[in-house]
């Protein structure tokens, strides 16, 4: 088992006829079960007209009706990006992922005010997107570097997620699944809304979190550990080094009004039993260790 | 980004917050021919720069004639300010606000931040304005009213004044502050700001409301769409190499250490600056090349961090994801020649045909070292920064 999707998944991909979303869209249909599972794009202008044989309908509502999907991800540019999540939402699927990098905040806030009462749930945006190794990758990571297994991963940056995903291959530790919540501040599943899934899914052994600064988010889901989880976390948060006021790189990962400072972070996580790490090179050798006792 | 007070009280007005008249300057003559314009008896000189703590370091005087005007606007106008938000250093200035005075009889705070848990815009309110606001919200927590707007309702009559009662504005003076806050609100969304602060926010001594400072910082994203925003930008308040990294789509800021950091990633870029200082080390910067490291990027990024002259090594840290390794190391290979890399550079490689690229980095001639991983090339760049 994994959480959130598995090989039977049928996809949605908006923005799949730009260049990006064209790219990505070959590389995900080329993982594992991807090319059963991407069964349509979305853009309105190119409504019959198909990529690599796979239709493009009008609207996500089109392409759900024809062809059952219940998830979608998004690569369309930032400026129509949010309409792009609200359409997903009003077509009411499960699942939704966004991709895109740079959408203005405002945007999100309206989007995520629209989404309250909604069922859909949204991850990202400003993410690589999510994986079940061997079964189906949506996003923009790459494939190889997992390895099936019963490690999950959450995580807010990209390139980190790999970093961690690497070494746990490395060291003959699967994944269970991966999950890129993104670097926004603004945005839809956060770690705890993941971590919650990995407690509950019979075949995630043990999760690896991957925060960085900014925010309090991974305060809050080391104190739900603390109280709820049932399986041990090892974390590690980026920027210990990152000066206040500086924001880097992710328009989340600022430290301001003396908040959100990867210290601080890593101190409430230690003290709610999470097995911490201040080398991000060591990320998959402390999980290796947790697991042996 | 950031723009300076004079800029935000232009949009203020724009919104209806009542702000004191005044005139920005450039010049001592221009100061006082500007105090000469706005007429009355008292003025105040303020030092236009972005960061805050004017006050304090001596950039803001109040002045009770125009000679006074012209001493003042002589002593700050080329000063380097220095702040708590300047650093050591300081901040050159180079533009004044020459502004009519007021007479203040209480001082207020307000403020608009878009709130990451709540993922609404919060509006923060205190009676202890003038004061650093993170020193209230640290020790008297209970004198900061706070309000999550409703984004379809905006900020109504209601929470306006519920919030102007709290913080004791008069009941006399209810009206100016629904306009001071409403309209910064409106201002706040209508031109895509990421923070928004007045203070002080005054009352004056007929009963006015008045918003004596005003500091604005816009969602960079949101630029697109706010063309008159980015006319306020001032490269000058901005950090040369940075500015010159955002014309590559390089995101760079720089820091004190002497190992530059060249990697893929916000997430991995801090990282790596962590686990350099981690194994003894000092980052020159932090550089997020994105997701496509292209010949072009890479030459740009190394010649930004070569500018600095505390540069003593280089750590390339790239995790090809569906980037190959080998299109980025011959990225690196064709930058370092191009610039005639001077110090040491420590590259590793991660993910797709990642032998091809140490290969190519091998057989370059050129005297890179190769990072097994993470840590190994952490490790050989602070002892290579360390001349061993």
């Amino acid at each position: 088992m994994s959480i959130l999707i598995n090989k039977d998944t049928k996809v949605i991909t908006q923005g799949m006829t730009g260049k990006v979303g064209q790219f990505h869209t070959f590389h995900c249909r080329a993982y594992a079960n991807g090319a059963n599972c991407f069964v349509a794009g979305v853009n309105p202008k190119k409504a019959g007209e198909n990529f690599e044989g796979v239709p493009v309908y009008a609207s996500v509502q089109d392409a759900k009706k024809a062809t059952g999907a219940t998830v979608s991800v998004i690569y369309v540019p930032p400026s129509g990006a949010a309409a792009a999540i609200d359409e997903a939402v009003d077509a009411d699927l499960d699942l939704v992922i966004c991709i895109t990098e740079g959408i203005p905040v405002h945007d999100m806030l309206k989007t995520r005010y629209r989404m309250q009462g909604k069922r859909t749930i949204l991850i990202g945006p400003n993410c690589p997107g999510l994986i079940t190794p061997d079964e189906i990758k949506i996003g923009i990571m790459p494939g190889h570097i997992h390895k099936k297994g019963r490690i999950g991963v959450v995580s807010r940056s990209g390139t980190l997620t790999y970093e961690a995903v690497g070494q746990l291959s490395a060291l003959g530790m699967g994944q269970s699944s991966c999950v890129g919540i993104g670097g926004d501040p603004i945005n839809g599943m956060k770690h705890i809304d993941v971590m919650r899934l990995f407690n509950d899914d019979p075949e995630t052994d043990a999760v690896i979190m991957v925060g960085e600064i900014g925010g309090s988010d991974e305060e809050e889901c080391a104190r739900w550990i603390k109280d709820n989880m049932k399986k041990p976390v090892v974390g590690f948060i980026a920027g210990v080094t990152a000066p206040e006021g500086k924001r880097m790189g992710h328009a989340g990962a600022i430290i301001s009004g003396g908040q959100g400072g990867a210290n601080d972070k890593l101190a409430v996580m230690e003290e709610c039993g999470i097995h911490i790490t201040r080398n991000p090179a060591e990320m998959g050798r402390v999980m290796q260790k947790v697991l042996k006792g | 980004m950031k723009i300076h007070e004079y800029q935000g009280k232009e949009i203020l007005r724009q919104f209806g917050v009542p702000t004191p008249r005044g005139v920005a300057c450039f010049s001592v003559d221009e100061a006082v021919a500007a105090a000469q314009q706005l007429g009355g008896s008292v003025w105040v000189v303020k030092a236009q720069i972005h960061a805050g703590g004017r006050g304090k370091g001596g950039g803001v005087k109040v002045a009770k004639s125009l000679d006074q005007v012209r001493e003042y606007a002589n002593q700050i106008l080329g000063m380097q300010l220095v702040t708590h938000q300047t650093g050591p250093e300081g901040q050159k200035v180079r533009r004044l606000l020459i502004e009519e005075g007021a007479q203040i009889v209480k001082e207020y705070y307000i403020g608009m931040v878009v709130d990451r848990g709540t993922q609404r815009v919060a509006l923060m309110a205190s009676s202890e304005g003038g004061m650093d606001i993170e020193e209230v919200a640290a020790h008297t927590p209970e004198k900061i009213h706070k309000v999550w707007i409703d984004p379809v309702k905006g900020l109504t009559d209601a929470e306006s004044d519920d919030v102007a009662r709290k913080i004791g504005i008069p009941e006399v003076a209810l009206s100016e502050s629904r306009a001071c806050l409403q309209g910064l609100y409106r201002a706040f969304v209508e031109k895509d700001a990421m923070l928004a602060e007045i203070n002080p926010l005054v009352l004056t001594g007929d009963n006015h409301v008045r918003a004596l400072d005003a500091k604005f910082n816009f969602d960079s994203n949101a630029l697109y769409r706010r063309p008159e925003i980015v006319e306020y930008r001032d490269l000058d308040e901005e950090d040369p190499a940075e500015v010159e990294a955002s014309k590559f789509d390089l995101s760079y800021i720089s820091l004190d250490g002497d190992i530059g950091c060249l990697v893929n990633g916000a997430g991995l870029a801090m990282a790596t600056m962590d686990i350099i200082k981690l194994y003894g080390g000092n980052p020159a910067n932090f550089l997020d090349v994105g997701g496509g490291a292209s010949k072009e990027k890479v030459t740009e990024a190394f010649k930004l961090m070569l500018t600095n002259p505390k540069l003593r090594a280089i750590l390339v840290n790239i995790f090809g994801g569906i980037m190959r390794c080998d299109v980025i190391a011959e990225g690196v290979v064709a930058a370092a020649r191009e610039v005639h890399l001077s110090v040491p550079l420590v590259v590793r490689l991660e993910g797709t045909n990642v032998e091809l690229g140490k290969k190519i980095l091998a057989e370059s001639g050129l005297p890179i070292i190769s990072g097994n991983d993470m840590a190994d090339a952490a490790q050989k760049v602070v002892a290579a920064a360390k001349g061993k």
